[in-house]
């Protein structure tokens, strides 16, 4: 994978595996790999949309890259503005404190993720206070700055969280991530538990931030209209593997990859008369304790032949900038989604 | 702080809901322990059993200046002697000073033996702030005033027992020993609680699996057993006071373990939630994130387990005196009291030896009701709106 200037994330050959525990004395029996092998980049000021089932490992990914559970093996590289590297995966604890600064999450449920017992203005101030700004009057100022920024009523932030609705909650979540001034910002489904009038909100909030600072998203998502609205660049996941990878209308438009036409397919229309033809998936998702043999995806995929049941295809770069993991990658006649909003950026 | 008094000018701040009441703003603006208590406030019957508990309380811990005797003082006048009512008037006319019949001896007329019997002839009047016995306050300083007493005769209101000691005052200073009695076993058994509970919740994994099989080991040890085993290896020869150490010592150790699993279930769940992790990420160091972000998610429950729990202790507390294993005369304390009631003679000519009883189960009814209602309201980010 090639990195460039404005590359700001590394992520190479991250996995997690989770130990199985069973038994009286809770021995280890075996684990599940809810991430293997995944390798992304992400640049400066952009939005990677990551999309995949439940269960597919996406928060896992997102958690993994802030250290936030610890990743069995892999790297992630941090490209700091001064030109500087830093790995991530083998910071120190309190190294890790400190450099945490650089990357921010945003969480999925706005009533667990904030303490009920804490002020707005107490909720935005925390991660100032824990990194030694100690004076009152600057913190009041900054916390002014970045309640005004997310749009919340200053005269709110006196205010319980048991007083917002939920995407008030979430804005203020949103305050919290942005309050030391990070380059990266992990957004974990930051709007699934939303109403869909607030998510449009919330997401153009999202948006007017990241380009007035420069922010970068990795976007956690299973549905796949928002991430096409809100990303430059679209992963797909599968059973913790990454599928394909390209360019968002790259993607819609021409997929490489038998699991992303399924999901495309099942977008719905926002012409109730035009009829759906969702290409249907055989079967569940397997149990990522007991994965399939070979391509992950070959049970349910209806192009699979006998060598997708023995050999995992590899991940490659079939155009530039679109990667894929599919032994018959652009080989395969898929069909995308037409009337890709072009330069969605 | 510049951020609550400054109004923003900047229009471009939509101010929402402008139009918002006063008791709505209060409300947004409330922390969690005002929630707590506006919802505490509507529950009519916990609000009762506190104000019940509180004047417990304070009547033991004044007990010396509100008992007329202090617990020992014996009236070899009136041995065994009903209640004496308080009047305002009998058959020769209205006192504004209350006053007490006044006590003639007689025979029984079967057994001969003497028997105290009111005489409605004199009149004991009652006066405020008395010299009596004289006794020694918190230690600190000596003085002989009582709330109330009687110039002259004596004043019963509950009686007396057998050997002449007044009831209503040996009831008030049981009180004081039997809730202190529980409040420091259950101190104990929560700070044993919080150490253990604590490690095994915030550390999980095998710890938490050792830990978790010990207190088993403790609790399926049957209690009663336990008690006595514990209580009967008393030297005989020790002070009341060591004995009532022992006695918290012995409460504290056999009541742990519920309240450890309680705290362990409490910090599992607040360890994994979001606010945490966020706490984390912008890091915090572990003893931010258990002072500001575990500590006073889980305090409102455990004060309801605590105040749960004390009825258990002072229950445990006399259910051992009262078979003899707890304190000891001349330890004054609800269990001792019911113990010495135990006889038929007690049932049969002295009712009234069992006004401890009806104390106790006073006190352990508005424990509960108020452990009841604090729990209810304990959590006021369940409902949420009202």
């Amino acid at each position: 994978m090639t990195t460039t200037n404005h590359t700001l994330l590394e992520v190479r050959n991250l996995t997690k595996e989770f130990p199985l525990r069973k038994g009286f004395f809770n021995r280890t029996q075996g684990s599940i790999k809810a991430v293997s092998d995944v390798s992304f980049t992400i640049n400066r000021g952009e939005t990677l949309g990551l999309v995949g089932e439940s269960g597919s490992g996406k928060t896992t990914i997102g958690r993994s890259l802030l250290r936030a559970i610890e990743p069995s093996s892999g790297k992630v590289l941090f490209h700091m503005d001064e030109g500087q590297t830093v790995d991530v995966t083998s910071l120190g604890m309190n190294e890790l404190r400190t450099f945490r600064r650089n990357m921010q999450m945003i969480f999925q449920d706005p009533y667990s993720s904030l303490n009920p017992r804490m002020t707005v203005r107490d909720i935005i101030a925390e991660p100032l206070v824990v990194n030694g700004t100690s004076n009152r009057t600057e913190i009041d100022a900054q916390v002014r700055d970045i309640a005004l920024r997310c749009k919340l009523n200053i005269e709110h932030l006196r205010r319980f969280p048991h007083a917002f609705s939920g995407g008030q909650r979430q804005r203020i979540g949103i305050a919290r991530a942005l309050a030391l001034n990070p380059a990266f910002i992990v957004c974990d489904e930051a709007v699934f538990a939303l109403d869909v009038s607030v998510q449009a909100g919330v997401i153009n909030l999202l948006q007017d931030l990241q380009v007035e600072l420069n922010l970068a998203y990795l976007f956690i998502a299973h549905d796949l209209s928002i991430v096409e609205h809100i990303s430059d660049r679209v992963a797909v996941l599968y059973l913790g593997r990454l599928v394909e990878l390209a360019a968002t209308p790259k993607l819609f438009a021409n997929p490489f990859h038998p699991y992303t036409e399924a999901l495309l397919s099942a977008i719905p229309e926002a012409d109730p008369d035009q009829p759906m033809r969702p290409v249907a998936l055989a079967g569940e998702i397997p149990n990522p304790a007991n994965p399939p043999s070979g391509c992950y995806f070959h049970p349910r995929c209806r192009y699979a032949e006998e060598i997708c049941k023995t050999t995992t295809p590899e991940w490659k770069e079939y155009q530039p900038g679109h990667f894929a993991a599919c032994h018959f990658a652009g080989e395969l006649a898929l069909k995308g989604v037409e009337n890709v909003k072009e330069g969605e950026a | 702080m510049t951020i609550l008094n400054e109004t923003s000018q900047d229009t471009s701040i939509p101010t929402v809901r402008s139009g918002e009441s006063e008791a709505t703003l209060r409300y947004y603006s409330a922390s969690q322990w005002q929630l707590i208590w506006w919802r505490f406030r509507h529950h009519r019957t916990a609000l009762a059993g506190g104000i019940v508990l509180i004047v417990i309380a304070l009547a033991g811990a004044f007990a010396e200046f509100l008992t007329p005797y202090t617990g020992t003082t014996r009236n070899t006048e009136y041995l065994l002697g009903p209640p004496q009512p308080i009047r305002f008037w009998d058959t020769n006319g209205f006192s504004l000073r209350p006053f007490v019949h006044g006590v003639k001896t007689e025979r029984d007329p079967v057994t001969l033996r003497p028997l105290p019997v009111a005489d409605p002839e004199t009149r004991w009047y009652i006066r405020f702030f008395t010299h009596g016995d004289s006794y020694t306050f918190f230690g600190l300083f000596r003085s002989d005033i009582h709330l109330f007493g009687t110039d002259e005769g004596f004043l019963h209101l509950f009686g007396t027992d057998d050997i002449g000691r007044d009831v209503f005052s040996r009831v008030l200073y049981a009180g004081r020993t039997s809730l202190s009695i529980g409040v420091l076993g259950v101190l104990i058994a929560f700070v044993l609680a919080l150490i253990i509970g604590g490690i095994a919740g915030y550390f999980g994994g095998w710890i938490d699996y050792i830990i978790q099989r010990l207190t088993e080991i403790v609790r399926v040890a049957p209690v009663i057993p336990l008690y006595m085993g514990l209580a009967a290896s008393f030297p005989r020869e020790w002070s009341t006071e060591q004995v009532f150490f022992a006695m918290t010592l012995i409460l504290g150790l056999v009541g742990w373990p519920t309240l450890s699993r309680r705290i362990r279930s409490q910090l599992l769940t607040l360890r994994n939630e979001d606010y945490v992790t966020a706490a984390r990420l912008a890091g915090a160091k572990a003893s931010r994130i258990i002072s500001v972000h575990l500590l006073p998610a889980f305090s409102s429950y455990i004060i309801v387990d605590l105040v749960i729990s004390f009825p258990y202790m002072i229950l445990s507390e006399t259910a051992l005196s009262f078979v003899g294993l707890g304190l000891r005369p001349p330890a004054i304390s609800w269990g001792v009291l019911l113990q010495e009631a135990q006889n038929i003679r007690a049932i049969q000519q002295a009712p009234w030896l069992f006004i401890p009883a009806a104390v106790l189960v006073i006190a352990v009814l508005a424990f509960t009701v108020l452990g009841d209602g604090l729990r209810d309201a304990a959590d006021p980010y369940t409902v949420t709106g009202s």
